[in-house]
C-alpha cells in the first residue's frame, strides 16, 4: 500500500499534551477500575499521533468501558449496545479525514453486538477498535459474558455458567482481521506501543485489551500481571524474534511437524533452531490463529500479547472512495436535470 | 424516445416515431374504435416475464402520451412451482385519453398465459369482457394442476367472455425458427408475442420496444432479434388474422396534463430521485445504509447506480447495521438514509429513539408492505403508521410523511429532507408495495424549481458563559426551530460528545436531574409539535356534510371513488394527509366542520385511532388488509353509504 490512510487527516498546528484530550467531564468509573490506565495511556498516546483534535473520533456502545468518549476532548458518540462499529463505519466511510475509534467491551462486542464486529474487521473499515475485555458484564453489575470461562459463578449462573467462551483473538482473525492484538490495562508501555501499531495500521485494528473489573471480576488476569507468575504465563510477540519467554528465557514455542500445531517446549540447544520466529505480516493467518490457541482458557497460562497479525488489504472507505471517483471518470459529475429527464419522454404542449 | 402531444382540440397529432410502421398500420381494413379507457392485464408463471411484458406496454402507453396506473402483482417465491395458482404473476395497466387515479377495478382485457392465470385472474373479469388465452398450455395435465376437469375452453364455461383461443407458444416457435434456437429458448418469447399482439389492438408505438429489447440483449445479438422478431409477428397476427376483427384508439390525454415534459415513473424510482435531488438542494453529500427487503431494495439498487452524484450506497451486514452507518454519516454531515420495510423498522427501531436523542438529521424510508413478522412481502398495506409514530421505548416523537402516488414519492422525499435538516430530526417517509412498484406519468420539474435545501453547520461558539468564556453547546437550541446545531466532526473549537443517555439542556452533558429529564422530553415533543407544514386542503364542491379523509396510496382510489359518488349527484368533501406527524393545523377545524368523517385504510384504522385520540371526532373506519389497494367501485359504495347514514 502506498501511503499511510493517516496522511488523509489534517495535523494539529501546535505540539498537543496529554492535557489537550481531556474533557471537563468527571471521570466516573469505579475507584479502582483498569479503564483508568487504558484512558491514561489513550490520552498520553493521542499527543504523539499529532493529528488535529477535530479530526478524531471516538465511538462506543454501552458498557462500562463505553463511558470512555464522554472523558476525551475530542468529537465522540456514546451510542447503543454493540452497535458502535456499524455506526463507525458510516462515519469513516463518508468521511476518510476523520480518525475513528471504536471502544467497546466484551458484551458489547462479542455479545450483542457479535454481527458488527465481524462485519466490520471482514471489509477491513479504517477503525482503531479497543475491545476492553474483563470477562464479566460490569454495567449490570455482574453477570457472566461471552469471555467468561466455563463454569463461572454469577448471579445469572448461580451453578455456573454452561457456555464455552470466545477468544477473541480467534474470532478476530477468522473473521478476516487485518490487525489483531492484544495488550494488558496495567502495562502502560506494551498498551502504548500496540496503540501505536494500530494507530498505523491501514483499516480495521482490533486490540483486545484485558482489564481488570476490580468490582464484579477482580484478579481475573493476575496470572499475567503478578510479576513472577507473569515470566511464565506471558508470551510477548516481537515480530521478527524467535517466541521466547519464562523467567530464565527458557520457553519458546515450537510447530509440532507431525500436527502442524504449536506448541510450548523448553528450549534445549537440540531445539533452539525450532523455535518459531514471530511474522505478523505473513498473509496466511494460519499461524496467528495457532498462537491464539495457545493460552489456556481457565488459567491464561502461556497468553501470547503484542501484535498478532498485521496485514495489508485494501481498505473498504478507500475502495469506496475510488468506486465514487471511476464513477465520475466513467459518467461525468451527477447532472440532476439529465437524471430526472431520463431519455424516454413526451412533452405536451400548452 | 421522445414524442409530441398537443392538447389543441383534443386531437391527437401523431407524431413519426409513435406510428406503426407503414406495412404493418392497424386496422388499415379492419375496424377501429375509439375508447376513452382501458384495464388490460396481462398474467402467466412467475417465469413467463408478465412483469417484464407489463412495464414494456406501459412504457409505449407513456410515450403514446396517455395517462396511465399500474398494478403489478406477484408472488413471493422467486419461481414458484410451474403452472400452480400460487405462482401466477400478473401486471395490470390502466390507461386513458383523461386523467385517471387507479389501475382500475375490473380488467377489460385478460391476457391468460396458461390455466392457472385463467383461473386466479377470471373472477375479477366482468361478464363480456375480452380474454386472450395461450392454448398451447392448455393441455390436460396443466388443467388439472388448477382443478380444471374439463377444458374451460371448450366447456361452455367461459360462454359469457369474449374469448380469443391464440396458440401463442406455437407461433412463436414457427416464427423464430429461422434463428435456430432450441424449442425452449425459442418459447420464451412468447411475452414477446403477445406484447406484439396487444400493441396492435391498441395501438401501441412500437420503437421503443424494439430499441429497447436490442439494448436489453445487446450481448446476445440473436437473441434480440429472435425477440424482435416475435414481438413483431405477434402484431402481424393480429393485423391479418380474422379472430381479431376490431382494434382500439385511445387518444393521448392531452387535456389531463398540464404543459410539460414528462416521463413515466414508479414509485420507488421517484424515491430515489428524490433523495438524489434533495441531497443536491442541500449540497451535501448522500448516505444511505441498507439491508435487502422486499418491496425496498429497488431504492438501494437504484441509488447504487449514481456513484458520480457522491452518492455512497453501504449494503450493511442488518437492518440495525444499515441505519446505524447512516446515523454514523448523519453525525459527519451527510444526508443519511435508511430504506427498509416494515420488519426492518422493528429491527431499527432502537437506532430510531438514538437518532431522536441525538437530534441528527436521518431519514428513515419504509416501504410498507402486508405484516405483521414476515406477513405478505410482495403485497401492500398501511400497517406500520402506528409503528412509526410510537414504535419505540420512551417518549420519542419524529415527524412522519406520507407520499399519495407513485410519482409524488419525489416531492415527498424532498419534503422528509426539509424537515429532517431543518428541525435535525430523523424522519419516517412511509410509502408502500403499491407506491413502490406501481408507476403513472411524471412531469419532469426543473432543477430550478426545486426547493432549496441548504442548511448550515456550526462553525463557532454559541453560548456565553456568566465569566465570559465564549462556548460551544451542542444542546443549544434555535429559538424558533428549536433544532440544535449541526457540528460536524473536523470543525475545530466545537469538540463534544453526544449519547443516547439524556442530557443536560444547552450543554449535552450527561444529567440524570428529573426537573432536567422532564424539560427536556417535553422539549423533543415540542420541537416536533412545533413543525411547520402546510394546512391541509379539502376539496368540498357541493358543501357536503360527510368528509373522506386519507393518507398515502389510498390517494388515488379515494380520489375515483369520490368522483363517482359525486357524478350520481352525491355530496362528499376530500382531503388526503401528506404530514402524519404532526398533522396540519388546521385538521381540527376541518374535522369540526363535517357531520362525519370516514377514514378508509388499508389496515384496522390507524389514522382513525390517531384522529379520535386527538381531535375526538367519530371517525368512522373503512378498511381493507388483503394485500391489494382499494377498488374504486366497492370504496364508492363504502362512501355512499356512508351519506346515506
Amino acid at each position: 500500500m502506498s501511503e499511510s490512510l493517516l496522511n488523509l487527516v489534517p495535523k494539529a498546528e501546535a505540539v498537543q499534551t496529554m492535557k489537550d484530550f481531556k474533557s471537563d467531564q468527571e471521570v466516573r468509573w469505579c475507584p479502582g477500575c483498569g479503564d483508568y490506565a487504558v484512558l491514561a495511556a489513550v490520552q498520553g498516546f493521542m499527543p504523539e499521533l499529532g493529528l488535529a483534535k477535530e479530526n478524531i473520533v471516538f465511538v462506543s456502545g454501552i458498557g462500562c468501558s463505553s463511558r470512555f468518549p464522554y472523558y476525551m476532548n475530542t468529537y465522540g458518540m456514546h451510542s447503543i449496545h454493540g452497535r458502535a462499529p456499524a455506526i463507525a463505519t458510516g462515519l469513516a466511510t463518508s468521511r476518510r479525514d476523520l480518525s475513528v475509534w471504536v471502544v467497546t467491551g466484551d458484551g458489547d462486542a462479542l455479545s450483542i453486538g457479535g454481527n458488527h464486529l465481524i462485519h466490520a474487521l471482514r471489509r477491513n473499515v479504517n477503525l482503531k477498535i479497543l475491545l476492553f475485555n474483563n470477562r464479566i458484564y460490569g454495567l449490570t453489575k455482574g453477570q457472566y459474558s461471552p469471555t467468561s470461562e466455563v463454569g463461572k459463578i454469577t448471579k445469572s449462573t448461580p451453578m455456573g455458567s454452561l457456555d464455552a467462551p470466545f477468544n477473541p483473538v480467534s474470532l478476530a482473525i477468522g473473521a478476516e482481521a487485518t490487525f489483531v492484538a492484544r495488550t494488558v490495562d496495567s502495562d502502560r508501555k506494551h498498551l502504548t506501543e500496540v496503540l501505536r501499531r494500530a494507530a498505523e495500521h491501514d483499516g480495521t485494528a482490533l486490540v483486545e485489551i484485558y482489564q481488570n473489573c476490580n468490582i464484579f471480576n477482580d484478579g481475573a488476569f493476575e496470572a499475567l500481571k503478578d510479576k513472577d507468575q507473569a515470566k511464565e504465563a506471558v508470551i510477548r510477540l516481537e515480530h521478527g524474534q524467535p517466541i521466547r519467554f519464562g523467567a530464565e528465557n527458557d520457553k519458546g514455542v515450537v510447530r509440532d511437524p507431525a500436527t502442524g500445531d504449536l506448541e510450548v517446549v523448553t528450549v534445549t540447544p537440540d531445539n533452539e533452531d525450532r523455535i518459531l520466529v514471530h511474522d505478523a505480516h505473513t498473509p496466511s493467518p494460519t499461524t496467528a490463529f495457532a498462537l491464539s490457541r495457545l493460552a489456556d482458557p481457565d488459567t491464561l497460562h502461556h497468553t501470547p500479547i503484542g501484535v498478532f497479525r498485521s496485514v495489508e488489504r485494501p481498505v473498504y472507505d478507500t475502495l469506496m472512495a475510488d468506486q465514487l471517483d471511476h464513477a465520475v471518470e466513467q459518467q461525468g459529475e451527477g447532472d440532476l436535470g439529465r437524471l430526472l429527464a431520463g431519455n424516454d419522454t413526451w412533452t405536451v404542449v400548452g | 424516445m421522445t414524442s409530441q402531444v398537443s392538447s389543441e382540440a383534443g386531437e391527437a397529432l401523431l407524431g413519426e416515431q409513435r406510428s406503426a410502421p407503414a406495412e404493418a398500420r392497424p386496422g388499415a381494413e379492419k375496424e377501429v374504435r375509439r375508447l376513452d379507457r382501458v384495464i388490460i392485464r396481462f398474467a402467466g408463471d412467475s417465469g413467463d416475464g408478465m412483469q417484464l411484458t407489463g412495464d414494456r406496454f406501459t412504457s409505449e402507453t407513456a410515450s403514446f402520451g396517455n395517462d396511465l396506473s399500474t398494478l403489478p402483482n406477484f408472488p413471493a417465491e422467486i419461481r414458484a412451482p410451474a403452472g400452480t395458482l400460487p405462482g401466477v404473476s400478473s401486471f395490470q395497466l390502466h390507461f386513458a385519453d383523461h386523467d385517471i387515479l387507479t389501475p382500475g377495478d375490473a380488467p377489460d382485457v385478460l391476457v391468460a398465459m396458461n390455466p392457472a392465470a385463467l383461473k386466479a385472474n377470471i373472477a375479477d373479469v366482468p361478464r363480456g369482457g375480452e380474454i386472450i388465452v395461450n392454448t398451447d398450455e392448455f393441455a390436460k395435465r396443466a388443467m388439472a394442476k388448477v382443478g380444471y376437469a374439463t377444458s374451460p375452453l371448450e366447456d361452455g364455461s367461459l360462454d359469457g367472455y369474449r374469448v380469443h383461443p391464440v396458440p401463442l407458444t406455437t407461433l412463436t416457435i414457427e416464427a423464430l425458427k429461422e434463428f435456430g434456437l432450441s424449442r425452449k429458448e425459442a418459447e420464451r418469447s412468447k411475452n414477446m408475442f403477445a406484447l406484439g399482439l396487444l400493441s396492435w389492438m391498441y395501438h401501441r408505438p412500437t420503437e421503443g420496444t424494439e430499441a429497447f429489447l436490442r439494448s436489453k440483449f445487446a450481448k446476445k445479438p440473436q437473441i434480440a432479434e429472435a425477440n424482435v422478431a416475435a414481438f413483431r409477428a405477434g402484431w402481424n397476427f393480429g393485423e391479418t388474422t380474422e379472430d381479431f376483427a376490431v382494434s382500439y384508439e385511445v387518444a393521448p390525454a392531452t387535456r389531463a396534463f398540464p404543459a410539460g415534459t414528462y416521463r413515466n415513473i414508479s414509485g420507488n424510482l421517484a424515491l430515489s430521485y428524490g433523495l438524489i435531488a434533495a441531497a443536491t438542494q442541500a449540497g451535501l453529500p448522500l448516505y444511505l445504509g441498507s439491508y435487502p427487503i422486499t418491496p425496498a431494495s429497488d431504492i438501494l439498487h437504484e441509488l447504487s447506480r449514481h456513484k458520480n452524484f457522491g452518492v455512497r450506497t453501504f449494503q450493511a451486514e442488518d437492518e440495525i447495521a444499515g441505519i446505524g452507518a447512516a446515523l454514523g454519516a448523519a453525525f459527519g454531515g451527510s444526508l443519511a438514509v435508511t430504506t427498509t420495510s416494515g420488519p426492518g423498522v422493528a429491527l431499527k427501531s432502537e437506532t430510531i429513539g438514538l437518532a431522536v436523542s441525538l437530534e441528527l438529521p436521518l431519514l428513515v424510508v419504509d416501504i410498507q408492505r402486508g405484516g405483521p413478522s414476515t406477513g405478505l412481502p410482495t403485497k401492500t398495506e398501511q400497517a406500520d403508521l402506528l409503528q412509526a409514530m410510537y414504535g419505540r421505548n420512551g417518549e420519542a416523537p419524529l415527524p412522519v410523511v406520507a407520499p399519495k402516488t407513485p410519482a409524488d414519492c419525489f416531492d415527498a422525499a424532498l419534503e422528509a429532507a426539509r424537515i429532517a435538516l431543518t428541525y435535525r430530526t430523523p424522519v419516517f417517509l412511509l410509502s408502500d408495495g403499491y407506491l413502490a412498484n406501481g408507476s403513472e406519468p411524471w412531469r419532469i420539474p426543473e432543477t430550478g424549481s426545486l426547493p432549496d435545501l441548504t442548511t448550515a453547520f456550526a462553525t463557532g461558539p454559541n453560548h456565553t458563559l456568566a465569566d465570559g468564556t465564549e462556548v460551544f453547546w451542542p444542546y443549544k437550541r434555535d429559538p424558533e426551530t428549536l433544532a440544535r446545531p449541526w457540528a460536524v466532526p473536523g470543525t475545530p473549537g466545537l469538540e463534544h460528545r453526544i449519547g443516547g443517555i439524556e442530557k443536560q439542556d444547552g450543554t449535552g452533558n450527561i444529567s440524570y436531574d428529573p426537573a432536567n429529564h422532564d424539560l427536556m422530553v417535553r422539549t423533543r415533543q415540542a420541537k416536533i409539535d412545533g413543525i411547520t407544514v402546510p394546512d391541509l386542503e379539502v376539496d368540498d364542491p357541493d358543501g357536503a356534510d360527510t368528509l373522506v379523509l386519507g393518507w398515502g396510496s389510498t390517494y388515488g382510489p379515494i380520489t375515483a371513488a369520490v368522483r363517482r359518488v359525486r357524478r350520481e349527484g352525491g355530496h362528499i368533501a376530500q382531503a388526503h394527509l401528506r404530514h402524519l406527524n404532526p398533522f396540519p393545523k388546521n385538521l381540527g377545524e376541518v374535522l369540526a366542520r363535517y357531520g362525519k368523517v370516514v377514514v378508509p385504510e388499508m389496515n384496522l384504522g390507524q389514522l382513525a385511532t390517531l384522529v379520535r385520540a386527538q381531535y375526538l371526532v367519530d371517525a368512522r373506519s373503512h378498511t381493507q388488509v388483503n394485500g391489494m389497494p382499494f377498488k374504486a367501485e366497492q370504496l364508492a359504495a363504502a362512501l355512499k353509504e356512508a351519506i346515506d347514514e
